[in-house]
Formats: C-alpha cells, sequence, structure tokens
C-alpha cells in the first residue's frame, strides 16, 4: 500500500475525494476494530487507545494537507496515523512488535511516527505534541517550507501548560500552525464539565490572539472545511488556528477502563451519531457515490486491514541485539 | 499478628484510609482519583467513602497539582498527590524539585511542606518508553526529598502512614506490577508506622549479600530460595527508603559474606544503586570484601515495547540468579 498524495481537497468535490474520504474513515474503524480483536486474542501487549467514533476528524483535517505538511498526534493516534496515509500493515507490525513495524518493535501504539507522510509521532505524555507542532512550524517558518504543522490532541490536554505555552508561541510568533483538538468530551474519567469551568473550548482561542473555531468533530465535510480555512490562514502567513472538533469515543479510555464516569445511555446516543453512515447519506444523496460503490468502499477497507494484519503476524520479531545501538544516531564522522 | 494477604494497591489504600480517618487534613489528589478509583485501582472506593472534597479530581495538569498540594501543605494541610505515573512527574518537576524540595532550608525553616507524592513506576506492563521509567534517580539526587521504594504490601502500608505523618515532601514510588499481586506476608492491622531511613534484612546467608530495590527484591528473593536449595546462603537487604538511606546493615553483612551484588530496575549509568556501591567504597567494611562488587541494572536504554525487547531491557530472574551464582563460585 504506497502512500497517498493526500491533499484531496473538499470530501464532495468529487466521486474520487468522497471515496477517499469513506475508504479512510472506513480504514480507520476497521483498524480500530482489528487491534482490539488482536487485543483480545491475547496477540498484542500493553495497552490501546481506540478512536472508533472520532473517525471523521482525522480525515477531514487531513484531506486539506499535503504530504509534507506536518502533524503530531497522540496516545489515541492511530487515526491520525492512518487519515496522513500510513502503511497499514508497518502499522500492526509494530503493534505485534515485529522487525518491520514503525519503530521496530520498540515504541508500539503510542509512538508511531512516519516521517514519508509528515507524521512527527503519536505521543505517550498528554499535550507532549503541542510544542512540538510548534517548533515544527516554526521551522517551516525559518526555512520558508509553506508547510503547516498540525497538532492533534484532546480535551483533556488543553488544561496542560504545554496547551498554553505552545498556543502562546503559535500567536505571537504568527506560526503556521493548526492547534487541533478532538473534544470527545472526556480526558479518561474526567468530564469537560468537570475540567473546565467554561462552556466552549474554543474561547481559548481568544486569550492567545488566536481564531477558535467550532466544529462538529463526526461530520468529515464540516472538518474539512474548517480546516481548509485554517490551512490557508496559516498558510498566507496569517497565524495558527484553533479547532475545536465535537465528537465522542465510544470504546473505554483504555483496556482497563469500566466506563464509570459516563452512562450506557450517552454511549448510545453518540453511537447514533456515526460519523461514517453520516458521510454515505450525504456523499449517495449528493450523487457523489452510490450505495453499490459505498458497499464495496467498506470492503475495500475490511480486506486491506485483513491483509495487514496477516502480512504482519507473519513477519519476524523484533530483535533485542540491536537495542544498545539504537539509542543514538550515530555521529556522523 | 493478623494473616490478610493483600495487594500493593490494597495495602496502599488501607494507609491513605487510615491517615484520613486520623487527620482531617490529610486528603488526595489526582487524575483520576476519584469515581475511577485511580489509574490502578488504587483509591478504589475512597471516593466513595470520602466524598469528593478530600478526593480531589483533578484536570490533566501535573505541574498545577503539585504545586498546588506544595501550596497547601504549607498552608495546613497534608496532601497526597497521585500522579498517574512517575513518568509525567516530568511535568512537575519545578514544585518537585525547585519549590517542594527547598522551602524548609531556603527560607530559614519558616515554613516546610509535608507532602505525599505517590506514582507508579517501572516497566512490564508494554506501555513503552515514556509510561515505563524508574525515576529514584531523579528524585534521589534532589536534597530535601525522601524517597520511598516499597517492595510489599506489609512495607507499604507502614512506610506510607510514616510518610504522611513526616513534616517533609516524600515521593513514594510504588512499582506497577507489584500493585495486583500479594506479598509473602501478612499486612498488619493497625496503624503502626514503619520508620523512613531502616533498612530490613529480608533473609540472612553467609554466603552473598544482595542490596536490592522495589520490585527487584521480589525477583532476588526467589532466586534467594533457589539458591538455598543448592546450599548457596544470601542476605537480602531491601533498603526501603533509598533516601534516606540506611548502609548499616549492609556493612554488617558485607562483613560476613565478602561478597555484594546490588540489583535494580532502573539504568545502570547513574542509578541510584551506585550510591549503595559508592558507600560501600569508602567504608571501612570494604576491606572485607573477597570478591569485585557486582552490579545489576537495566539497560542504558529507554523501556521499549515489545516484549521480548522489554523483557531483554530489565534484569530478570534468570539473570540475577545467574549473576549470583557466578560470584560465588568464581570468587572464594
Ligand atoms: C502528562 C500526562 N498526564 C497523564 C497521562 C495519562 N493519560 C493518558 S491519556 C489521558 C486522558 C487524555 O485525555 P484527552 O487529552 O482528552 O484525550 P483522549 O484520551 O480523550 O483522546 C490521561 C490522563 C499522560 N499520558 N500524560
Ligand atoms: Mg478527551
Amino acid at each position: 500500500m504506497s502512500a497517498n498524495p493526500l491533499l484531496m481537497g473538499h470530501p464532495l468535490a468529487s466521486t474520487e475525494n468522497a471515496r477517499h474520504a469513506l475508504l479512510y474513515m472506513c480504514r480507520i474503524r476497521k483498524f480500530e476494530e482489528a487491534v482490539e480483536d488482536l487485543f483480545g486474542r491475547g496477540m498484542m501487549h500493553g495497552t490501546m487507545h481506540l478512536s472508533i467514533g472520532q473517525e471523521a476528524s482525522p480525515t477531514g483535517m487531513c484531506m486539506a494537507l499535503t504530504i509534507q505538511d506536518q502533524i503530531t498526534s497522540t496516545h489515541r493516534g492511530h487515526g491520525h496515523c492512518i487519515a496522513k496515509g500510513a502503511d497499514l500493515t508497518r502499522m500492526i507490525a509494530e503493534l505485534l512488535g515485529k522487525e518491520i513495524g514503525y519503530c521496530g518493535g520498540r515504541g508500539g501504539s503510542m509512538h508511531i511516527a512516519d516521517v514519508d507522510t509528515g507524521n512527527l509521532g503519536a505521543n505517550g505524555v498528554v499535550g507532549g505534541g503541542i510544542p512540538i507542532a510548534a517548533g515544527a512550524a516554526l521551522a517551516s517558518k525559518m526555512m520558508k517550507k509553506g508547510t503547516v504543522a498540525v497538532s492533534f490532541f484532546g480535551d483533556g490536554a488543553m488544561n496542560e501548560g504545554a496547551f498554553h505555552e505552545a498556543a502562546n508561541l503559535a500567536a505571537i510568533w504568527n506560526l503556521p500552525m493548526i492547534l487541533f483538538c478532538e473534544n470527545n468530551k472526556y480526558g479518561m474519567s474526567s468530564s469537560t464539565e468537570k475540567a473546565f469551568a467554561i462552556d466552549n473550548l474554543a474561547d481559548r482561542g481568544k486569550g492567545y490572539g488566536i481564531p477558535g473555531i467550532n466544529v462538529n468533530g463526526n461530520d468529515v465535510v464540516e472538518v474539512y472545511e474548517a480546516a481548509q480555512i485554517a490551512v490557508d490562514r496559516a498558510k498566507k502567513g496569517d497565524g495558527p488556528t484553533l479547532i475545536i472538533a465535537e465528537t465522542y469515543r465510544w470504546k473505554g479510555h483504555s483496556r482497563s477502563d469500566k466506563n464509570l464516569y459516563r452512562t450506557k445511555e450517552e454511549i448510545e446516543e453518540w453511537r447514533l451519531l456515526d460519523p461514517i453512515p453520516k458521510f454515505i447519506a450525504r456523499a449517495i444523496k449528493e450523487k457523489k457515490l452510490t450505495q453499490e460503490q459505498c458497499d464495496a468502499i467498506q470492503q475495500e477497507a475490511t480486506d486491506a486491514i485483513v491483509a495487514a494484519v496477516n502480512e504482519a503476524v507473519k513477519a519476524k520479531a523484533a530483535d533485542p541485539a540491536g537495542l544498545l545501538d539504537a539509542v543514538f544516531k550515530k555521529v556522523s564522522a | 499478628m493478623s494473616d490478610r494477604m493483600l495487594t500493593m494497591a490494597e495495602a496502599v489504600r488501607e494507609a491513605m484510609s487510615i491517615a484520613f480517618d486520623e487527620r482531617p487534613e490529610v486528603f488526595l489528589l489526582g487524575e483520576d482519583v476519584g469515581i475511577y478509583g485511580g489509574a490502578f485501582g488504587v483509591s478504589g472506593d475512597m471516593y466513595h467513602r470520602y466524598g469528593s472534597e478530600r478526593v480531589l479530581d483533578t484536570p490533566i495538569a501535573e505541574l498545577g497539582i503539585v504545586g498546588a498540594a506544595v501550596g497547601a501543605a504549607l498552608s495546613g494541610m497534608r496532601p497526597i498527590v497521585e500522579i498517574q505515573f512517575s513518568d509525567f512527574t516530568a511535568q512537575a518537576m519545578d514544585q518537585i524539585a525547585n519549590q517542594a524540595a527547598k522551602i524548609h532550608f531556603m527560607l530559614g525553616g519558616a515554613l516546610h511542606v509535608p507532602m505525599v507524592l505517590r506514582t507508579p513506576q517501572g516497566s512490564g506492563t508494554g506501555a513503552a518508553a515514556q509510561h515505563s521509567q524508574n525515576l529514584e534517580p531523579w528524585f534521589a539526587s534532589v536534597p530535601g526529598l525522601k524517597v520511598v521504594v516499597p517492595s510489599n504490601p506489609a512495607d507499604a502500608k507502614g512506610l506510607l502512614l510514616a510518610s504522611i505523618d513526616d513534616p517533609n515532601p516524600v515521593i513514594f514510588l510504588e512499582h506497577k506490577l507489584l500493585y495486583k499481586i500479594p506479598g509473602r506476608d501478612p499486612v498488619p492491622e493497625g496503624s503502626e508506622r514503619i520508620p523512613l531511613g531502616v533498612a530490613k534484612v529480608v533473609r540472612e546467608g553467609k554466603d552473598l549479600t544482595i542490596v536490592a530495590t522495589g520490585i527487584m527484591v521480589n525477583k532476588s528473593y526467589e532466586v534467594c530460595e533457589k539458591l538455598a536449595a543448592e546450599g548457596i546462603s544470601v542476605t537480602l537487604i531491601d533498603p526501603r527508603t533509598i533516601s534516606p538511606l540506611d548502609m548499616q546493615p549492609v556493612y554488617e553483612s558485607v562483613e560476613k559474606t565478602g561478597r555484594l551484588m546490588v540489583v535494580q530496575e532502573g539504568p545502570a549509568h547513574a542509578g541510584f544503586i551506585n550510591e549503595v556501591i559508592a558507600q560501600m567504597a569508602g567504608s571501612s567494611s570494604f576491606g572485607s570484601l573477597i570478591a569485585p562488587i557486582k552490579r545489576l541494572a537495566g539497560m542504558n536504554i529507554p523501556i521499549p515495547y515489545a516484549p521480548q525487547l522489554e523483557k531483554a531491557a530489565v534484569p530478570q530472574i534468570e539473570d540475577i540468579e545467574a549473576a549470583a551464582r557466578e560470584i560465588v563460585k568464581n570468587w572464594r
């Protein structure tokens, strides 16, 4: 599977674009389901943070990006990685601790990076990627690359100092950066109602002199449209944008979550707002895709994940022999 | 003596509950310590028993959380902070190392910081490099912090009660693999304290002295049992608190055994266990050694993800056994 060049444009601009939007959302969904399954079968180590229900946000954002534009991601990062065009086999292989995995088995789910698609990496530290994206944007500006840097983070991360410091730097230096918050209502068990004294997280932008925009994070079209405006702004040199995408994670925070902090009804309500059928209905209505095409695309995503899992399972396990040499990049002579 | 076998999570919860009952100024704050019961289930039902004013759920903001604890501690409260993973003490390091640790000294004794920061550390869960570190040398290198590394539920209970009593900042490092397993010894009822700065001689032997910290005490214990069956007897010493450090039992033991091995999970380079070696080297007991001191520690690498890599990165029971055998066989 070769990396998609991205810069797709509007999800409803053409049949090809609609196909991309649906395919990538389905890839994310099927990937996460496969991860859950591998875990359930004891084939995967560690923990997992699934983004099922949130697929429209990274897909819509990344359709406004080129392959050179950079992202930083989070512990819940599989979706960002896939939306930016990563290779599914190497992703699964990483989760299975294989040599061909993105990190050679050294990083696992929370640390996948894919330099070829501009993904500077997921992060185990909440908020850790936000200042890094500001730095990437600073480099872009200093080196006149013309690229933007997008930091994906959760609502919970907005209460870390890292968010505040990075937002201010991006603002005062007018950086080509997008602060993309996936507001899924909870940071682990902390609801946004408990963790914030403001109702609208986008208001935080004002405090830094950054436009703050709310979008329906379960609507890939709406996400794309806001993302495109933010990208245009950044590339024109007008500075950063804070996007708050309202979404929801269907699954527990990680594998050990008993969901004691929310109700079954709430989860059910949000399941009805599934971004995938929402987009299918829209694409069919706007005559970009037919039902048959949509079915085929979903099948294609499933097949791609199955193939990736099969290939990754067969790959060679990472070898401890090279560990000591892996810490530092060799100093060139 | 009771025969209650608790896990470390249960023992820590029991100690916190006793302290809550004894002193109204004790409270717990941290991420997800409330209704979730803590990321590792340590606070458990305390939120339901003590309410949201004493079991304070916080936003994800480690610097703020620890700073708030420092301020509350300066002002009459006795906070217990839970940082979800020790790795994220990095976010709070200013408040820990520059503020809490120095206030009493720097301010001429005018104020003090009766605060306990509890946090899980260590590898073995597949959580990779940013969730698996053993950071005791960070804290042990800061004068003004007391550092506790319990290896079993009974010690954890007594040491935590003493830590909460202590008028100084105490960093209490719990190995996350110990949370769910019962200890070898029962956990006493009641509220007896185990004083900070007193090492524990876990078992006594005449051929080798092993000093191990945290989970390595448990791994070393298994090795001791195995070697005992073959006629090799080992003294195992658990310092329990690494600041302050009680070396006396180590000196006394080495005078009998003549051989010393030190074991820790964290990386060897500049690790805490080197302090034991340094103090040994400068002591009058040094002359009793008939073998070079053996150091067994983690590799000097971040903790990797894949299980086969993660295992290779830290000492395993087999490694401790092989090293112990070697030092006893080769130096007579
Ligand atoms: C600095 C730091 N503190 C705490 C954690 C533990 N932790 C991991 S994810 C998480 C919740 C994050 O919430 P949010 O940013 O909203 O992202 P979401 O999980 O909802 O995608 C917490 C508390 C961490 N990884 N890093
Ligand atoms: Mg969230």
